[in-house]
């Protein structure tokens, strides 16, 4: 055995927690819809903020749709309890972003049926609900969910609201408003780096700055809440899962590489809002988005990692999920590391793609061109 | 919890998957077709410099552009629908299942969108080679992410690469290579993609024919028609071929499902193979199941024994062998298989009882029979068996699997006919005289799209009622939601996707009308 189970469970729970941080990252693009009708002053800046945002939607949504297939691969039983289970707050998420798959390319389209309108608001829908919801069921990840598991793994949710009982914790409600604002205050950095106008970027500056503050208060609150409180902890010998005060502040103590990356992260995200609120530069959603990740990363290894159950059962502990007992088997875990080799090369291309549409800014010119536009 | 299970919960959650799924591989085939046409168009025009290449690549670029964007609106839902909507499904094979879906996001579902956005925005901003690579690399994207997905679903037709671990109450990959050249995914893969090429090319040539019946954009409908009448053809005789190999794997690995596609209940030496023939209720039955007599029926003798076994005089099974067994063929009766079904599941749950006891004796004389190679193969292979009441609920609908497997294969043959038309009347420079081609190719798109949805209602209908052939039935699969839950996101989806549709199909013909840019 070349290498462990025990290995591979967390080198999965990692590429899991990179795909959340990618993902949380990329979700600037539903930030910046949710500004769609907010931002913009006239048409042409709203035109010229969705060419923005519609070069970049398919790697979110990519994004989403990897990270719900590695969860199926590596943690089949996660995905079999936490989609069945919040069955409708899933639903919500699936809907927000089936209706921005089509809006981009229709909205402009002459004989859309319904209007620019309609298919603007869906990408304002997405935009807020997409952040929103995904914030909240990551936020059950520390609050833990009313479900119970039978001898043969299967599910059985204790509230018939199916996850939208989610919406009515607070802690939850916290993390889903914090990754909202974090997308909003991310989209409004993306913006102000690919478009050229002077108006529309004073706009930015003044709302980055509306947008931050909640953001802080949210996820300062968030932390505070799952960092002082009880955690969901998994004994390793007995596999006994209790509620232990401070869990997650031992999980982050314990653990230096978590420790850095969480610091080292929430210290990049406040220098990209100082770059974009003080000093107005462009750069500031590279800084935001090199912090997003590891924090992210950080949150996900925070749950997962050190005698945790990461998707806790908050009326039957016993049926919690950890990683040992959600985890695909050694050799699919094995094999499908082998696969996760090929992901450098994956961002390698997407960089290089994306860097070589993104030479220039977008401005009122190419938007008056004859190029593909939404 | 599954004895007592709500089969109207089971009946929506098939219909929503069904709905989801329809709706999905409306725009997927051409989406796998299309972009290689429009590769081939662009290394036309990179290699002649031709502009009216680059013209031609635009106007069916934009076109692809609309189909692609509800292509994969309608496509997230389906990955997640087996979390939400089939959760003891998802656990009982997630282990193998899940890998190609993974597999398929991070090989094929970024190169794709990667190389998507370079597609349709890079035209002025890279170079000639660099786009021409990108939309080569969107069709190869595309045609990699069905690899994947039809490996997974080619699984759960013939579940191969795998050992069933009783500690964790599922199945468990043991070769990662069986599943993936799994003699079911081979046969899948190659006969769905060239099905979509040929449904590209069916749309390529029926645009061009209206545009050449309205006497427009001439030039474009032409070159069209020769692109797409070549990669037609081809694909069409491909698809001939794979759903020749495909049909005997099934004869192997889904003997029920293939006598219900033959509507062949008694077996026989020296089969036909019906072209045609009209089902009609004989007042025979097998359980709740009607027996059907076939009428006008036309037959090719010996086709069927010929095709399936190799030899004229082969024995080929029907429907009351494989249910009430034939000793003399060596097929067990489904009562047989239900009764070893239910012992394999008998040994589970005592092994899981034991382990709950903490009866360790028990549990290590339990956990050797699921290593032993008597138990696998002659009880635990029949573990789905155990979750059926009567023998006849094995039986898929044998009218609709019967019937949408002729008119599927009879369009197949329309559409090499048609190619070969093109090319002949393009060749003679007489497309636009013959008028009743151009008029037959028009009205043969919505045809290629019914095609190619009986091609899945042939594979997915006549699999019913297993979800994992033999290892797990559809009943048993279902997330524990209520009915009403499903029922309404049933129509929410079905709304939500019959209006985008609409707008789909309202612009992609103003588009047509609009036609190339000038």
């Amino acid at each position: 055995m070349l290498v462990s189970y025990l290995f591979l469970r967390e080198y999965w729970w990692l590429i899991i927690s990179l795909l959340a941080g990618l993902l949380v990252f990329l979700m600037f693009v539903q930030g910046g819809q949710s500004f769609i009708f907010s931002l913009p002053r006239n048409d042409m800046q709203r035109k010229m903020v969705v060419n923005s945002l519609g070069r970049k939607w398919e790697f979110t949504f990519t994004t989403l749709v990897t990270f719900g297939g590695a969860f199926f691969a590596s943690f089949p039983l996660f995905y079999a309890t936490c989609f069945s289970g919040a069955y409708w707050v899933w639903m919500a998420i699936l809907f927000s972003f089936i209706i921005q798959a089509v809006a981009y390319e229709y909205r402009s389209k002459p004989a859309n049926v319904f209007g620019t309108g309609v298919f603007d608001t869906f990408l304002f829908i997405n935009g807020c609900l997409g952040p929103f919801l995904i914030g909240v069921v990551v936020a059950t990840f520390f609050t833990g969910s009313d479900f119970s598991l039978d001898l043969f793994n299967r599910v059985t949710w204790g509230s018939g609201w199916h996850g939208l009982e989610a919406l009515i914790n607070p802690v939850n409600l916290l993390l889903g408003l914090a990754v909202l604002f974090l997308a909003r205050v991310l989209g409004l950095m993306y913006l102000g780096n690919s478009i050229d106008d002077a108006e529309l970027t004073q706009s930015i500056r003044k709302a980055l700055l509306r947008n931050a503050i909640p953001f802080l208060l949210f996820f300062l609150a968030f932390v505070g809440f799952i960092l002082l409180g009880k955690g969901y902890r998994a004994d390793a010998v007995t596999g006994e899962v209790s509620l232990v005060k401070h869990h997650y502040l031992h999980n982050l103590l314990g653990n230096i590489v978590i420790l850095f990356l969480f610091a080292g992260g929430v210290v990049l995200v406040l220098c990209s809002l100082w770059l974009g609120i003080v000093r107005g530069s462009r750069k500031a959603i590279w800084f935001a988005g090199s912090g997003t990740v590891p924090v992210v990363i950080a949150l996900f290894l925070l749950a997962g990692y050190g005698e945790t159950a990461f998707y806790p059962s908050s009326s039957d502990p016993e049926s919690s999920l950890t990683l040992a007992m959600a985890s695909s088997s050694y050799f699919t875990l094995k094999t499908m590391m082998y696969v996760s080799f090929i992901i450098p090369f994956v961002v390698a291309y997407i960089w290089y793609a994306w860097k070589s549409i993104n030479r220039k800014r977008i401005d009122t010119e190419e938007m008056a061109g004859e190029g593909h536009m939404y | 919890m599954i004895e007592n299970i709500d089969l109207s919960l089971v009946n929506w959650s098939r219909a929503q998957f069904a709905l989801t799924a329809i709706y999905h591989w409306l725009f997927v085939p051409l989406t796998l077709g299309l972009s290689f046409i429009l590769a081939f168009m662009e290394t036309i025009y990179v290699r002649t410099g031709d502009e009216m290449w680059k013209k031609i690549t635009k106007f069916w670029m934009t076109l692809f552009g609309i189909n692609f964007a509800i292509g994969v609106a309608t496509g997230i839902i389906l990955e997640f629908e087996f979390g939400t909507n089939w959760s003891n499904y998802s656990w009982f094979v997630g282990d193998i299942f899940g890998a190609p879906l993974a597999v398929e996001g991070i090989m094929a579902f970024f190169l794709e969108s990667t190389f998507v956005a370079v597609m349709f925005f890079g035209w002025n901003k890279v170079s000639k080679k660099f786009h021409l690579a990108s939309t080569w690399l969107v069709a190869v994207g595309a045609n990699l992410s069905a690899l994947w997905i039809l490996v997974a679903n080619a699984w759960m037709e013939n579940p191969v690469g795998m050992v069933f671990n009783p500690d964790t109450a599922r199945n468990e990959m043991n070769s990662f290579r069986e599943v993936v050249f799994n003699p079911v995914a081979v046969d899948k893969f190659l006969h769905t993609v060239t099905s979509g090429f040929v449904l590209a090319s069916v749309f390529v040539v029926g645009i061009s024919a209206w545009f050449l019946i309205r006497k427009r954009e001439e030039m474009l409908a032409h070159r069209s028609i020769f692109i797409a009448g070549i990669f037609g053809l081809v694909s069409a005789l491909l698809v001939a071929f794979t759903g020749d190999t495909s049909a005997r794997t099934i004869a192997k690995v889904q003997p029920v499902k293939f006598a219900a596609m033959e509507a062949l209940y008694e077996g026989k030496t020296d089969a036909g193979l019906t072209v045609i023939g009209v089902l009609t209720d004989s007042g025979e039955r097998m359980g709740e199941k009607k027996v059907h007599d076939m009428k006008l029926k036309i037959e090719v003798p010996r086709l069927l024994s010929i095709m399936t076994t190799g030899k004229s005089d082969g024995y080929v099974p029907g429907l009351k062998d494989l249910i009430n067994g034939n000793p003399g063929k060596g097929i067990l009766s489904v009562t047989e298989m239900m009764e070893r079904g239910r012992y394999a599941r008998q040994v589970l749950t005592d092994y899981k009882m034991a382990k709950e006891l903490g009866d360790n004796d028990s549990m290590a004389g339990l956990a050797a029979k699921f290593e032993d190679r008597d138990f696998i193969d002659n009880y635990f292979r029949y573990f789905g068996y155990s979750y059926f009441e009567h023998p006849w609920q094995v039986i898929p609908s044998v009218p609709v699997t019967f019937y949408a497997f002729r008119v599927m294969v009879g369009l197949g043959f329309f559409f090499i006919l048609l190619f070969v038309l093109a090319l002949w009347f393009h060749r003679r420079k007489t497309l636009e005289k013959n008028r009743w081609f151009l008029w037959l190719a028009l009205l043969a798109i919505p045809l290629a799209y019914l095609a190619s949805e009986l091609g899945w209602i042939v594979t997915e209908m006549g699999r019913q009622p297993w979800i994992i052939q033999n290892l797990m039935p559809v009943h048993v699969a279902v997330s524990n939601i209520s009915s009403g839950a499903v029922q309404t996101t049933f129509w929410l989806f079905a709304v939500l996707f019959t209006a985008l549709l609409t707008a789909e199909i309202s612009i992609m013909i103003k588009q047509i009308k609009t036609g190339p840019k000038h």
